[in-house]
């Protein structure tokens, strides 16, 4: 009797808990900024959240979901990289060339091949990182030069435009399922997917370990070097379909497409939550945070907000999601602590 | 990144071993980029037509000022372990502050300078809160600062820009010392290599700073003020950014909400190739300006036999690949003679 009368009980308390977690997780939190914003706009300005207003939204952040995603699976790791930036330019310019050489290639061909060519460029970046063992910051820093070297040698003065590619092709970011536009369900999928994998998959928990205590992570068996490498290449990948994205989405690819990238998405994937120096934070909340950083552009265009002011607001908001960060991070350490003596 | 620790441990060993002053002079990381400075030099100067000369000389350094002045507290700052990504969004700040100053207040231009120091300062000292005092890691507080400081530029400049300086000004700034070719800001710039060159390597705070960059443990327990040193480093890169800020407006004539921007990664990217180690406690003045300098010749005598500039960005990342893979692998390879050596010993199980 008195068991049955336990039982409920905890169990109702692992439930609250359970809800509770959700509630203090990082990503709800950024989730609850980005709901605060897009209500608090959309009171202030009715036309915000209109049936083009969300489009817009959608079709806006969808790269930037894509390669932050990427993103995040490397700094998990404990490593970054910079040269997403050009890796985007190299893919999205790749992508206009072969239309151009081939107008009558499969538009699923082009995919392949825009994402085996990010993969390969960021393999490159994660075999010369686990190497020479030297931190990615570096090595990325000067791959984003050469990347971008390589375009602008490639490209020269020459841009694609939007009307030599087939319209099939096109109308990839224009059309939509359900009101929702085809590559901003492409782009859910690729955080759902990569979620489950982070989540589930013995590959994607070791690359918590790896970022969280590399040499541990060694002693303990994992293949640190190749999870590295992995890492690198899913990032190149993902960027590499950023890139093709890019190329139905915007009306040009030329030698300058997607410089200044980098930063912004790793100010996405810092604001989504994910610690800089590795070990925890996830790809939804990467996701999150890339949504957060694009939608606050259209947000401060509704609001009225001087376009002059965005960049600010941007720059404050990553401050303030890593002091956030830090004063949780102090909170759980003194629970564990008190917990801790408890226990003992 | 797993093989820091060892790459560091056989790195640090090296110098230790060496005994005398002059071999370490001679042989260190910083004379390595010094050599390879002198090299290029002189390969230019024979195969480059139009090298060797003094326009050469005039155009290769007044646009080397700009990182040269950066460079230098950003040396010191990854000497300690930490980075300043925002340098150029500072000055892209003061520089726009510049502008306003000037052109819409009408202040003298002597206030104007005092107040772009200051804005230097304020954004110096707003990174060195939030990374000395709280604890952040610099990398992503720079990062949010970056987007900051170019942020509030475009707020305070909007998208106008302010080309009225006096003209007498803006001739000095791209002048040249007699016939030689040398700009006279170098003299400045000079004043202010020395000073960070002196304090970085003849005070006991330079000394700390690299004691800092090993273990920030250890120093703190030797008696170093870690958190006061780290802040008064990022305060110094605020000032001096924002000198190099002012510069870009005067040497440009201009001053515009994108002043100077971008040029961060170009800063790192010479330090690094300077000999400074990304993981701090190593590197040096000498070779940081050797650094810089290499980057601006290799890429101004490639301009000049006929590269288009933007394909030059290759070799920037090249050399900067390079420069940090190289003494890496070196490093490797000596640990795996040692191994070899030492094969009747019991293997470590490394899983790799």
């Amino acid at each position: 009797m008195s068991q049955n009368a336990s039982a409920p009980i905890l169990h109702g308390t692992t439930a609250s808990r359970a809800i509770g977690r959700i509630f203090v997780s990082r990503e709800f939190s950024v989730f609850a900024a980005l709901a605060l914003l897009i209500i608090i706009t959309e009171v202030v300005n009715p036309r915000f959240l209109s049936g083009q207003g969300v489009k817009d939204l959608l079709l806006n952040s969808t790269i930037f979901v894509v390669m932050a995603v990427g993103q995040a699976l490397v700094i998990i790791t404990k490593n970054v990289d910079l040269s997403v930036g050009s890796i985007l330019g190299l893919t999205a310019f790749g992508t206009g060339s072969l239309f151009a050489a081939f107008p009558t290639i499969p538009i699923a061909l082009v995919f392949l091949i825009g994402m085996a060519f990010g993969a390969v460029l960021g393999a490159i970046n994660g075999f010369i990182v686990t190497l020479a063992g030297v931190p990615a910051l570096v090595i990325t820093l000067g791959t984003l030069y050469i990347y971008r070297g390589i375009n602008n040698a490639w490209a020269g003065s020459k841009q694609y435009f939007i009307g030599n590619q087939p319209a099939a092709f096109g109308t990839l970011s224009v059309q939509t399922i359900g009101g929702i536009p085809t590559i901003a369900i492409a782009a859910l999928i690729v955080v759902i997917i990569a979620a489950i994998f982070m989540f589930a998959t013995r590959a994607g928990r070791d690359l918590y370990a790896v970022g969280s205590d590399t040499d541990a992570a060694r002693l303990f068996g994992i293949k640190v070097n190749s999870r590295t490498v992995g890492a690198f290449t899913a990032c190149g990948t993902l960027t590499g379909l950023a890139g093709v994205f890019y190329a139905s989405r915007f009306n040009s690819v030329g030698a300058d497409t997607g410089s200044g990238f980098e930063l912004q998405i790793v100010a996405a994937v810092v604001v989504g939550g994910v610690a800089i120096f590795g070990g925890s934070g996830t790809v939804t909340g990467a996701a999150i945070g890339a949504v957060l950083l694009t939608t606050m552009t259209g947000a401060l265009a509704a609001l009225n907000v001087s376009k002059f002011w965005q960049q600010a607001i941007v720059g404050v908001l990553i401050i303030a999601a890593i002091l956030i960060d830090r004063i949780l991070s102090l909170r759980t350490a003194r629970k564990l602590r008190v917990s801790e003596a408890r226990n003992v | 990144m797993s093989n820091a620790t060892a790459t560091r441990s056989t790195a640090t060993a090296a110098p230790v071993n060496v005994k005398s002053n002059a071999r370490r002079v001679l042989l260190g990381r910083d004379a390595n980029t010094v050599y390879a400075l002198i090299l290029v030099v002189i390969l230019a100067s024979i195969f480059v037509p139009f090298f060797a000369g003094v326009t050469t000389v005039s155009f290769l350094l007044i646009d080397a000022v700009p990182i040269l002045l950066m460079a230098m507290p950003m040396a010191l700052i990854i000497i300690t372990g930490e980075i300043d990504l925002s340098v150029a969004s500072t000055a892209g700040l003061s520089a726009a502050a510049m502008g306003v100053l000037f052109h819409d207040a009408h202040w003298s231009l002597g206030w104007v300078f005092v107040a772009c120091l200051l804005v230097g300062l304020v954004c110096g000292a707003f990174n060195g809160i939030l990374i000395s005092t709280i604890g952040l890691p610099s990398l992503a507080v720079t990062i949010g600062t970056l987007a900051l400081f170019r942020g509030l530029a475009l707020v305070v400049i909007g998208d106008s820009a302010v080309a009225d300086f006096p003209v007498a000004l803006t001739t000095f700034a791209t002048s040249t010392i007699g016939g030689t070719g040398i700009p006279t800001v170098m003299i400045f710039v000079l004043v202010v290599i020395l000073i960070f060159g002196v304090v970085l390597h003849f005070t006991p705070f330079g000394r700390s700073l690299f004691a800092l960059g090993f273990s920030k443990e250890a120093a703190t327990f030797v008696g170093i003020h870690v958190n006061r040193s780290k802040f008064w480093l990022y305060v110094a890169s605020g000032v001096v950014s924002s000198i190099a800020g002012v510069f870009w407006v005067l040497r440009y004539s201009s001053a515009q909400s994108d002043s100077v921007k971008g040029l961060e990664l170009s800063v790192v990217a010479a330090v690094l190739l300077g000999g400074v180690s990304i993981f701090g406690g190593l590197g040096g003045i000498v070779g940081v300006v050797a650094g810089v300098l290499l980057i601006r010749t290799v890429n101004y005598s490639l301009q000049l036999a006929g590269l288009p500039d933007t394909v030059l960005t290759i070799v920037t990342g090249t050399l900067l690949v390079l420069s940090v893979i190289a003494p890496s692998i070196s490093a490797r390879l000596r640990l795996s003679a040692d191994r070899k050596r030492s094969k009747n010993l019991p293997r470590e199980a490394t899983a790799t």
